[in-house]
């Protein structure tokens, strides 16, 4: 029998599919519906913005993650490393010059447009900065700088709010007017907020539910799927609030019948370890990944790495009152915008509202802004909550880091130390 | 004095990781002192409160990891590692605060370990624009107006503009010397030897800048007054050493296999403002507009325009440089994702490179020897074009 064919799918997974795909043609057919291309960044993004200005979005991140999952990124980091990128540097990067150097068809099989503008969104990653610096030489287009402040102090100060909407109002506003050759409309900015605010209520009441018993979503392997389009080319716009409402019905579906996440190997009803995870998946072994954990009855209940774009629990939400301003506040609110020691509180408040049995950090050798400090973290964590954690390691889409046998003797170890505290109790 | 003394002064601050000269210097004036890393930390600002900045660069080669590897994958550079060391064994107690510029995520997340870590004490991460245009002037102002009144609480001084100007003054002198000492070694590289120019330049991350300045005159009219052999080496210069330090017994085996150092970016937090800075009424302006305008490139600092790499072809003519050495620590970021960039750029303007990694702690010197010792001889055969 054909693998896919037992992969079990929901329908609003199915529906995020189709309009990720959806985007991948619009962006293919950009050139002759004359749509103009920005190219920015994942966390903290525009995406209101650039939409009312009628441009698209391309965001490197994906294209990589996707690569991964398709398993391209491979050949398309060895690609880069044949250019003189090292070994030890960031494999997103590589993986999305890699895939430029072969012609920069996009991991749907579509070629990807050149970009019109780089909107370089310098949020809670500073390779960010490099990598635009790269791609700089490689596209005849201009290039627009925002800085976002980084959370040091665990807050945002008025003056950082002041300089992200300054910079909003004097250096990315023009340089889209000028690039689309549209003026910049309010109005337009503001339904799609309020159109933002309300898929950002929506997915927060998807997270919470996983404070259900069983819990009716996997926060971390499910979650990813469930931020595809608020984080990407589709919040404020209808269907987006449209698939988070599909979703939380699937979600209130599942809670009424008692029933769990639908994972690739089917339901998982019986959860036996509710678990919070800290740090990306590795894509290229998402579903080995995953089904790791399945096999062990493992749920995770939360997980930092779908706050990247944004912790909309804490009350955040796009604001059509206050339009730059709120956007400034968002792309200073992406989990990798926060300080250590909030991190570390973020967690907490993870394992003890979840009801969670342990944590696993998931610590990839890509990303030195989510893994440095990680150990630190663990310890942390242990001591203030007293559940034990495991510490996993791997890369976000290089292939050659992941090593599903070691992965698998630490997780089996790690859930027996587990069984042995409960059996102790 | 002798240049032998001056020198035996700097390896005794270099070698010494307790930090002795800082904890006399301390009970001597009765203040207090801020550890600051790589690379834009504004020293006047930590001067102007009547405290000691000093510079934190990792461990090097001599101390032990005993508790710092616990605390970092191995996919991280060293220099955390090894600072993460020297504060939980206790050596950097005497250190009041410390400042963090934004120079990549890691040191970025150090911050905020120091902040769980070594709680009571100031920690700062200095997020340093890189929007140079009037939104990232103001607010680098704030941050440097919310600094000087951190380093106000913690000295029980206060900054008045006279103070902050006279330590801009100090600093001042004290970049011009060490410019022309770099000038000096430039034309005359083998008089001024670059192990000692590198432990000149450690020997500023320690003492108070007067005292520095004194050692850089005593040290510059003692080798003018020596003769040492020419060498028949070639001229280059070392890039990517901007935060994690190569150890002395590298910086010693790139001279001895054949390579006069003209140029180099490590220890760059004493010149990296490259005129200097105004003294006025407004000397936080100053340090602000000095950073914004005229302040060394690294790959830590983005480039808006599309003059990337050029700052290195210029300094290369500057020099009269035969080639570029790479020298980018191990993980790290900034540097080897600019090193393909910059290469693009040498290749184009038929400058001849070579590139390897190193640690703080490397043990494999030979084989970078060769290397850079086979990297001399082809420019010696085949010239630089």
């Amino acid at each position: 029998m054909n693998v896919q064919q037992k992969i079990q799918k929901e329908d609003s997974m199915i529906m995020q599919k189709e309009m990720i795909a959806g985007h991948f043609e619009n962006l293919a057919r950009a050139g002759e519906n004359g749509k103009k291309v920005v190219y920015t960044f994942v966390p903290g993004n525009l995406n209101e913005l650039i939409l009312a200005f009628d441009m698209l979005p391309v965001h490197p991140e994906v294209n990589a993650l996707q690569s991964g999952m398709r398993k391209m990124s491979g050949d398309y980091i060895q690609e880069a490393e044949k250019f003189g990128h090292s070994e030890d540097v960031c494999a997103y990067v590589k993986c999305d010059i890699g895939m430029m150097k072969k012609g920069n068809i996009g991991p749907t099989g579509l070629p990807l447009p050149k970009p019109d503008l780089l909107l370089l969104s310098y949020t809670g990653c500073f390779t960010f900065l490099k990598w635009f610096e790269i791609l700089k030489k490689e596209y005849d287009c201009p290039i627009v700088l925002l800085q976002v402040p980084y959370q040091a102090e665990g807050k945002i100060t008025r003056e950082m709010r002041d300089y992200v909407t300054r910079q909003l109002e004097e250096v990315v506003v023009p340089a889209l007017e000028k690039v689309s050759g549209k003026k910049f409309d309010p109005d337009r900015l503001k339904e799609m907020l309020a159109l933002s605010a309300q898929a950002e209520d929506l997915l927060v009441e998807v997270w919470n539910s996983a404070k259900n018993k069983p819990s009716p979503i996997d926060a971390y392997f499910g979650g990813v799927f469930y931020i595809g389009p608020i984080f990407t080319a589709f919040r404020g716009l209808p269907e987006c609030v449209d698939y988070y409402k599909a979703l939380k019905a699937e979600v209130n579906y599942r809670i009424k019948n008692k029933l769990g996440p639908v994972t690739p190997e089917g339901e998982l009803n019986d959860q036996k370890y509710r678990i919070v995870v800290e740090g990306p998946p590795s894509w290229p072994n998402f579903r080995d990944f995953w089904k790791i954990l399945t096999d062990e009855g493992v749920v995770m209940v939360a997980s930092t790495y779908t706050k990247v774009g944004g912790l909309f629990e804490d009350g955040f939400r796009h604001d059509p009152d206050r339009p730059l301003e709120s956007l400034g506040e968002y792309c200073m609110g992406c989990y990798t915008n926060h300080s250590l020691p909030a991190r570390v509180d973020i967690l907490e408040k993870y394992i003890k509202d979840f009801s969670a049995d342990g944590f696993m950090i998931h610590s990839i050798k890509s990303c030195n802004s989510f893994s440095a400090g990680q150990l630190l973290i663990m310890s942390e964590l242990e001591k203030r909550t007293g559940k034990a954690g495991v510490f996993i390691e791997s890369d976000l889409v290089d292939p050659r880091y992941f090593s599903a046998a070691n992965i698998k003797n630490r997780l089996e170890s790690y859930f027996q130390m587990i069984e042995t505290k409960r059996a102790g109790a | 004095m002798k240049v032998e003394t001056i020198i035996k002064r700097c390896e005794d601050l270099y070698d010494d990781l307790d930090f002795n000269y800082v904890k006399d210097w301390k009970e001597k004036n009765k203040a207090r002192a801020i550890g600051f890393m790589p690379v834009y930390a504004p020293r006047e600002l930590i001067h102007a409160a009547g405290m000691l900045p000093v510079g934190i660069m990792g461990g090097g080669d001599n101390l032990e990891i005993i508790r710092g590897d616990a605390y970092f994958q191995s996919y991280i550079c060293r220099i955390p590692r090894s600072t993460i060391e020297l504060g939980v064994s206790g050596r950097l107690d005497f250190l009041d605060g410390m400042l963090f510029p934004a120079i990549c995520d890691v040191i970025r997340n150090l911050s905020g370990m120091w902040q769980m870590m070594f709680k009571g004490k100031y920690v700062k991460y200095l997020d340093v624009p890189q929007n140079f245009g009037v939104e990232g002037r103001e607010f680098y102002l704030t941050e440097l107006a919310g600094m000087a009144k951190a380093f106000e609480r913690v000295s029980g001084n206060r900054i008045t503009p006279e103070a902050l100007n006279h330590s801009i003054g100090l600093y001042n002198k004290n970049r011009q010397l060490i410019t022309e000492l770099y000038d000096l070694r430039s034309r005359m590289p083998h008089q001024v030897k670059t192990a000692e120019l590198f432990l000149l330049m450690r020997a500023s991350n320690i003492l108070e800048v007067s005292e520095h300045t004194k050692m850089l005159r005593d040290y510059i009219a003692a080798i003018s007054d020596s003769e040492r052999p020419v060498r028949d080496h070639v001229r280059v210069i070392v890039t990517g050493t901007f935060c994690e330090q190569p150890p002395l017994t590298l910086v010693k085996a790139l001279e001895n296999s054949g390579c006069f150092i003209v140029d180099d970016d490590w220890v760059l937090g004493n010149r990296y403002q490259l005129e200097p800075i105004a003294i006025g009424d407004n000397p936080i302006e100053a340090l602000a507009d000095a950073y914004l305008d005229k302040t060394v490139a690294t790959a830590s600092r983005y480039v808006p325009g599309r003059d990337k790499g050029d700052y290195l072809v210029k300094q290369v003519r500057e020099r009269e440089a035969e080639g570029v050495i790479f020298a980018a620590p191990s993980f790290c970021d900034p540097a080897l994702l600019d090193r393909p960039m910059i290469q693009d750029v040498l290749a184009r303007e038929n400058i001849p490179y070579t590139a390897f990694k190193y640690a703080e702690n490397t043990g494999q010197i030979q084989v970078i020897k060769e290397q850079t010792g086979t990297f001399a001889d082809s420019i010696k055969l085949w010239g630089s074009q």
